[in-house]
């Protein structure tokens, strides 16, 4: 193990390790912008500088790897001075407006140039020219604001293999984004907004649609109700100041009633509902070729992530009969809310406004599809992401942390630990196998605490066999039957078990796949991060959601059993189909 | 790279784009596979149909499984490929040391303004596009420009117009024009 000192401390770090990481095992943070923890370092932004005893120059701590005995300054004269010529020479080419930009809370490069003391830019630089990007329903782009870091293009590359971003032309008219400067909009893009997540700075962002939710507040006609996603309970404190994997769901609860929503209720609901009409589907898939020898699409995917279906329409077109055909949680309960909860009391579907809070911009472009208008209007209004709830309720004026408890409303706010789940990768098949299992067999699933362990954490492809035996009648065609299943989470990682499916090299009978690191609470619209810490933290406080609750599995909340009940009848009935499940559409393949 | 030289044959000018990207699809097959065989593909491709439309790119990102922005990129990284057609007569202006110091900067200068396009444009009717290259051994004639294969020497950024009105004229039954000038001179 080489040794070296850092700023007069010596420590013993593993073979191969970065000088970057090094630092931070000595307590010493360095700046930077383009690395991306194991996932970029490729020396681009040069603001990490640090002064190696020897080098003739300063070093890019993030592309240096320790050697035995190296003696390294981060704080010195020279140090200081490196970063801020280097902090000067991008604000030169930089388009900023702090003032008005979305990212002036949480600007990485602002808050470097705060902290290096810089008052003034001694350069004149050449801008990439603004042309904002309005061109999808989740994104905005500011090229004008870009400093070339490339965190997009590897994220978007690589992580999720689309590759929407790249450098185009060169010199000093190099830009970063769509093919040939096109509007994102005429490429393949998936809306994940993985890219927005990890842009230094406002290149990048959200579609802002806060205002919207306001007037639709305001308008004394509208009877306003909100959804909350299972991800944001676990986020949205990281708003305020709270650690990551810190629930806040009592004071989230709190914060939208003052806010005046007529109604708070719960995505969390619809999850249990798609429960039961997705785990149906399965058992009727399963059905149909096990038993009835019918031709059937299997594995059958999960389709609650819009990401990862706008992806298999872009470039899997012949696989679309394998995604369950019904619809996200946050489109079945706005096809709900406009029927069900409408009828209840008294209104036109016209007269109700749905809003979503969604870890995710993709959902933007979901609740705009053409095929999300169950009740003849659109299913879902407006969709704000955690980062935009957070900014509303600043807005606002509300004291997030000094807010009270409250609960969800009825009849649409009620939900079983399964629901909470969805949050996390491998949350969405072990929600189904609760239910499933106890179907199938009467008892319960024989996994301890009902986690479904070999599906959890952050490998980016998992498996597991449940073998099923002890059947009830009906479904005696699956005794002795291992049921196969798979999760995968970003979709590069979609992409290779998708593969290995083509190929025949694996087989199953039900596939997740969540189009985010992580699943939603890594989501395209949660709070910035970049490291696997915050994603543990907020799946780790997912399943204590879980586990605190009373009900912990979809087809025992009461709330669900009265809506078939009283509206739906059955799942996979007549009603549902119209409702709750979908079809899916050809897109272009570049 | 050495192919920068493949341009559009005239023969093949009537040819339409869509018969045109047909002939695409052999060259991916045959590129697909090898390792960096994207340049090369891309290249052959501006051969077929004499610059690389925005289709054929396309066509080129998904035979080789990658990106539209991904080979967008790259095509705008390199100054030999073009994304807009040629015109019929390539006009190159050397930058090289020789000609620059005798003022090849001004003569760019003048043809910029007098087709009213820039480096690796084309005109709007289609008959000149212009780009710079880097010395075609005239040094001792600078400044030189290249129209097609003919070499231009000592140009005069006030002459320039001349010049080119005579490959106007070529269309129209000009050709002999040229040739007998071509004669004159060697
Ligand atoms: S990106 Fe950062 S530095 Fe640039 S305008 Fe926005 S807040 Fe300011
Ligand atoms: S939203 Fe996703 S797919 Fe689209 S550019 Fe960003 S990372 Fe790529
Ligand atoms: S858009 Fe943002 S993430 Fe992408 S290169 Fe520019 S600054 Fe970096
Ligand atoms: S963080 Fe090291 S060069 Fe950008």
């Amino acid at each position: 193990m080489p040794s070296l000192m850092i700023n007069n401390e010596t420590i013993e770090v593993p073979d191969g390790t970065m000088l970057i990481d090094a630092a931070r095992q000595a307590g010493v943070e360095i700046p930077t912008l383009c690395y991306l923890e194991g996932i970029q370092r490729i020396g681009a932004c040069r603001v990490c500088l640090v002064e190696v005893e020897g080098a003739r120059t300063l070093m890019t701590a993030c592309t240096t790897p320790v050697t035995d005995g190296m003696k390294v300054k981060t704080n010195s004269k020279r140090v200081r001075e490196g970063r801020r010529t280097v902090l000067e020479l991008l604000l030169s080419e930089h388009e900023g407006d702090c003032q008005s930009c979305v990212r002036n809370d949480d600007c990485e490069l602002k808050k470097l140039a705060q902290l290096f003391g810089i008052e003034e830019v001694h350069y004149k630089g050449s801008k990439v020219p603004r042309k904002t990007d309005w061109s999808t329903s989740a994104l905005v782009r500011d090229p004008g604001k870009c400093i070339m870091c490339r965190r997009c293009i590897t994220v978007c590359n690589e992580i999720q293999n689309v590759g929407s971003l790249a450098p185009q032309g060169r010199g000093f008219k190099m830009s970063i984004g769509p093919a040939f400067e096109h509007p994102l909009s005429d490429v393949v893009c998936v809306q994940c907004g993985q890219c927005s997540l990890v842009c230094p700075v406002g290149a990048i962002s959200e579609r802002d649609q806060i205002e919207k939710v306001f007037e639709a507040l305001d308008d004394p006609d509208k009877h306003v109700v909100v959804q909350t996603a299972p991800a944001i309970r676990a986020a949205l404190g990281e708003c305020f100041d709270y650690p990551p994997g810190t629930l806040v769901t009592g004071k989230m609860v709190s914060a939208l009633r003052r806010l005046g929503f007529d109604a708070v209720f719960d995505t969390n609901f619809a999850a249990d509902l798609t429960i039961m009409e997705e785990g149906n589907e399965l058992l009727t898939r399963l059905k149909n070729a096990l038993q009835d020898g019918k031709q059937t699409a299997l594995p059958m995917f999960t389709s609650c992530s819009p990401g990862w279906i706008k992806y298999m329409e872009h470039r899997h077109p012949d696989m679309l009969d394998n995604l369950s055909t019904c619809k996200s949680p946050q489109q079945m309960f706005g096809a709900v809310a406009k029927t069900f909860y409408a009828e209840k009391i008294g209104k036109r579907p016209e007269d109700i406004c749905v809003v979503s809070v969604m870890p995710c911009t993709a959902k933007k472009f979901e609740a705009q599809r053409p095929e999300m208008q169950a009740s003849g209007m659109a299913d879902v209004d407006v969709v704000l992401t955690t980062r935009e709830l957070g900014r509303m309720i600043r807005r606002a004026g509300i004291q997030f942390q000094s807010l009270p408890d409250d609960t969800m409303d009825s009849p649409l706010g009620m939900s079983s630990g399964a629901a909470d789940i969805f949050a996390n990768t491998g949350g969405v098949m072990e929600a189904a196998l609760r239910t499933a299992y106890e179907v199938i067999t009467g008892r319960t699933l024989p996994f301890e605490n009902l986690h479904v362990q070999p599906l959890s954490g952050l490998d980016g492809i998992k498996e597991a066999e449940v073998r099923i035996e002890g059947t009830q009648p009906e479904w005696r065609f699956l005794e002795g039957v291992t049921l196969k299943v798979a999760v995968a989470h970003a979709l590069g990682n979609a992409e290779k078990l998708l593969q290995r499916i083509q190929s025949g090299e694996s087989e199953y009978h039900f596939v997740e796949v969540m189009t985010c690191p992580g699943g939603c609470i890594g989501g395209g619209g949660q709070p910035r991060i970049t490291d696997n810490a915050t994603r543990l933290a907020r799946i780790e406080a997912i399943y204590r959601e879980d586990e605190g609750k009373r009900i912990r599995k979809s087809n025992e909340n009461p709330e669900i059993l009265q809506l078939y009940g009283e509206f739906l009848g059955q799942p996979l009935g007549e009603k549902s189909h119209h409702l709750l499940h979908t079809k899916y559409v050809l897109r272009n393949e570049v | 790279m050495g192919n920068e030289n493949i341009t559009a044959c005239a023969c093949q000018e009537d040819v339409p784009l869509e018969e045109l990207l047909t002939r695409v699809d052999p060259v991916i097959e045959q590129y697909r596979q090898k390792p960096g065989g994207l340049i090369p593909a891309l290249q052959i491709v501006q051969g077929i149909i004499g610059y690389l439309p925005e289709e054929a790119i396309k066509r080129i990102a998904s035979g080789f499984g990658k990106s539209f922005s991904e080979v967008a990129g790259v095509v705008g990284f390199y100054s030999f490929f073009s994304t807009t057609p040629r015109g019929r007569h390539v006009i190159r202006v050397c930058l090289g040391t020789a000609c620059y110091v005798r003022g090849a900067g001004q003569v760019l200068e003048a043809i910029k303004r007098n087709l009213q396009i820039d480096v690796g444009e084309t005109t709007k009717d289609r008959i000149f596009s212009l780009e710079v290259a880097r010395c075609f051994g005239a040094c001792g004639l600078a400044p030189a420009i290249m129209v097609d294969e003919d070499v231009h020497h000592r140009v005069k950024p006030s002459r320039v117009g001349d010049i080119f009105e005579r490959y106007r004229l070529r269309r129209n039954g000009g050709e002999a024009v040229i040739m007998a000038e071509r004669s004159a001179a060697l």
